[in-house]
């Protein structure tokens, strides 16, 4: 069996966020991690490798650093890294994203893509069925179990207060949630192998039957009106005063407001 | 000279953070205060390869450098002073003996798992009347058909009753050197738990590292074939010295992770703690002491990187070692020790881990070589 997960390296969200003039993210600027719920599709394919056996496939459209997850997913047990970079993939949505990542996979053999369900950055969730849609197989997202049964998958996709099973046969793509399982740890040796092995890297020549309208800022329907960190609250207001004053003084204070 | 770490060695350094923050940092309070052996955290340190992180992976290790085993000890040292010395004896004081002087049989029958951790080791060279004189030992080791029956006892062993492979040190016989005096000849021996005529004494209650398995390890008409002596028979000691070169590294990185941890926890809390109208952090005394604090702590990751470093690349590395334990631990003491201060009455209660820091310390001036032990080692070297 053949799996292909596609990861992403996103803003570590203890850190600061920066912008760049357009609005989009300066990814170069700041600390960033293996998106989580990408971690978790991850571990999955490695425990249906640990299981079925299989050959793991790690995915990656980014910056040059985007190699550093790669390299973590590598040292996690993955079995070979593709990075796709290219100046002229820069600024892209989850429309030019999932073109770009579609045209990708196309080079490749696979019985299952796996993708995070959503990145802590965009939060967007459209990725991941959009490169099923290009590539014409069957969805299954927001994953929380994966069996291999035969040629199919059944999955337990996660429900408001309950969970639907569904089967499909493979090839198909499936999105993973963070609580689908608990990623393992890298190992030491693994590290020390991840950066002897080599990474594959696609440019914008290398991504099979893409429009060059559907690539890139330019290939974005998507267009970012104004972008702002998290508005910093200011300290308040404290006063001591007791019960029966404190809710008169809230109580006035709303009234003053005009919210009650 | 280049003092900036490599990608991958960053990519361990913070695997080894968030392993030790994750499954390490919860149970440290607890381990100290019950001095219960962390054997779930052992088990996790197995599964994550951190038991076998110097050895080849031939052997079953991780196939990692000096520099990526001393980070680990460090990183779990910084939350956790049990935890580290559990894999600083395991890796240094009985993997590295194994690689160095065991047979290929041996390797593979100890050694393997070892590496992969399914296997615990611990040595035993200290006896009551011989610690760092070694000619002091009182434990034999005497030759019987196809195997050694050894008698006496070990003391202060640390992994000791949790350890499944011993390397054993003992006398094996007395010769006269050129000056017509007699002298012992010492053996090492590998000891598997379960030997019949083994069995363990006492465990020590300990002032730190409250949590590691201190035992005396009995040896009453122990039978070990003779293909378990390591080594060559009567080159003990010179192996047990190199033994412990190695060995001063892993306890060096115990005591820097000791301080850094202390040095971290104090940063935080300078800045919460309040006098005066003022965080503590913003009066100048407290600036002075972590700026000193500070500078000690780097000084001493330098010379332990660059024993590490020795090890990795010189045959002898025993004034390198020697010169980073003693400056570690003795900067571990005095961080630890300020860093209390710094903290006030809430330092002295077990409420806060610089508490803790400062007991587990402590032992790193002691164990494997005093710091008296390793001037001795240095000045002896210089005047040679």
């Amino acid at each position: 069996m053949k799996i292909v997960v596609c990861i992403k390296q996103v803003p570590d969200t203890k850190g600061g966020v920066k912008f760049k003039p357009d609005g989009t993210l300066d990814r170069g600027a700041m600390l960033s991690i293996m998106n989580p719920d990408d971690k978790a599709g991850l571990e999955a394919a490695l425990r249906l490798k640990d299981q079925y056996g299989a050959e793991v496939t790690v995915l990656s459209m980014g910056l040059p650093k985007a190699e550093d997850v790669l390299r973590e997913a590598l040292a996690m047990g993955a079995d070979k890294a593709i990075l796709v970079t290219d100046r002229v993939l820069g600024g892209a949505d989850t429309w030019a994203t999932s073109t770009t990542i579609a045209g990708a996979i196309r080079n490749l053999e696979y019985d299952l893509i796996i993708t995070g369900r959503q990145a802590i950055d965009g939060d967007t969730a459209q990725v991941g069925p959009q490169i099923s849609e290009h590539l014409n197989i069957p969805v299954i997202s927001y994953a929380q179990d994966i069996k291999i049964d035969g040629d199919s998958v059944i999955v337990e996709r996660q429900f408001d207060d309950r969970y639907h099973v569904l089967k499909a046969k493979m090839p198909c793509l499936i999105t993973a949630l963070s609580e689908l399982n608990t990623p393992r740890y890298m190992t030491p040796g693994g590290i020390f192998d991840a950066y002897e092995a080599e990474i594959t890297q696609y440019g914008r020549a290398d991504l099979v039957d893409v429009d060059d309208s559907n690539l890139g800022l330019n290939g974005s329907p998507t267009k970012i009106a104004k972008a702002s960190d998290k508005v910093r609250k200011g300290a308040g207001e404290k006063v001591s005063l007791d019960p029966e004053a404190s809710v008169k003084y809230i109580m006035d204070k709303l009234s003053e407001k005009h919210i009650i | 000279m280049d003092f900036s770490l490599s990608k991958k060695h960053l990519l361990a350094r913070a695997l080894f953070k968030e392993f030790a923050e994750t499954e390490v940092k919860p149970l440290a309070s607890e381990v100290d205060e019950t001095e219960i052996f962390p054997r779930q955290t052992v088990e996790k340190m197995a599964k994550a390869g951190f038991l076998g992180i110097p050895i080849p992976k031939e052997y079953g290790g991780q196939g990692c450098d000096a520099l990526t085993y001393v980070m680990c000890v460090e990183e779990l040292s910084k939350v956790c002073a049990t935890t580290g010395v559990i894999v600083s004896a395991h890796t240094s004081l009985c993997c590295d003996p194994l690689l160095t002087y065991g047979t290929e049989e041996q390797k593979q029958k100890y050694l393997v798992p070892l590496a992969k951790g399914e296997k615990l080791g611990a040595f035993g060279l200290t006896e009551p009347g011989a610690g760092t004189d070694a000619q002091g030992m009182q434990t034999k080791a005497v030759l019987d058909g196809d195997e050694y029956v050894l008698n006496g006892s070990k003391i202060f062993i640390t992994n000791g009753k949790e350890a499944d492979i011993y390397i054993i040190f003992a006398v094996t016989d007395i010769v006269t050197d050129r000056r017509g005096r007699a002298k012992k000849e010492i053996s090492a021996f590998i000891v598997e738990k379960g030997t019949p005529g083994f069995s363990f004494g006492t465990k020590e209650k300990k002032m730190g590292i409250r949590g590691s398995s201190t035992y005396e390890l009995i040896f009453t008409d122990c039978r070990v074939p003779k293909e378990n002596l390591l080594g060559i028979k009567g080159k003990g000691f010179g192996m047990a010295m190199h033994t412990l070169d190695g060995g001063r590294i892993g306890i060096a990185s115990q005591a820097l992770g000791i301080a850094e941890g202390a040095l971290d926890r104090t940063v935080e809390y300078v800045k919460e703690r309040k006098q005066f109208g003022r965080a503590i952090g913003a009066f100048q005394n407290t600036q002075f002491q972590l700026a000193n604090l500070a500078t000690n702590v780097q000084a001493a990751q330098l010379m332990v990187y660059r024993a590490a470093e020795a090890k990795a690349t010189q045959s002898r590395y025993t004034v390198e070692a020697a010169m980073a334990k003693l400056f570690a631990a003795e900067v571990a003491m005095d961080v630890t020790t300020k860093c209390v201060q710094l903290h006030g009455g809430y330092g002295y209660t077990r409420e806060y881990e610089v508490e803790r820091m400062m007991r587990d310390a402590k032992i790193t001036e002691i164990y494997e070589g005093t710091s008296e032990v390793q001037r001795m080692v240095i000045s002896g070297d210089l005047l040679k």
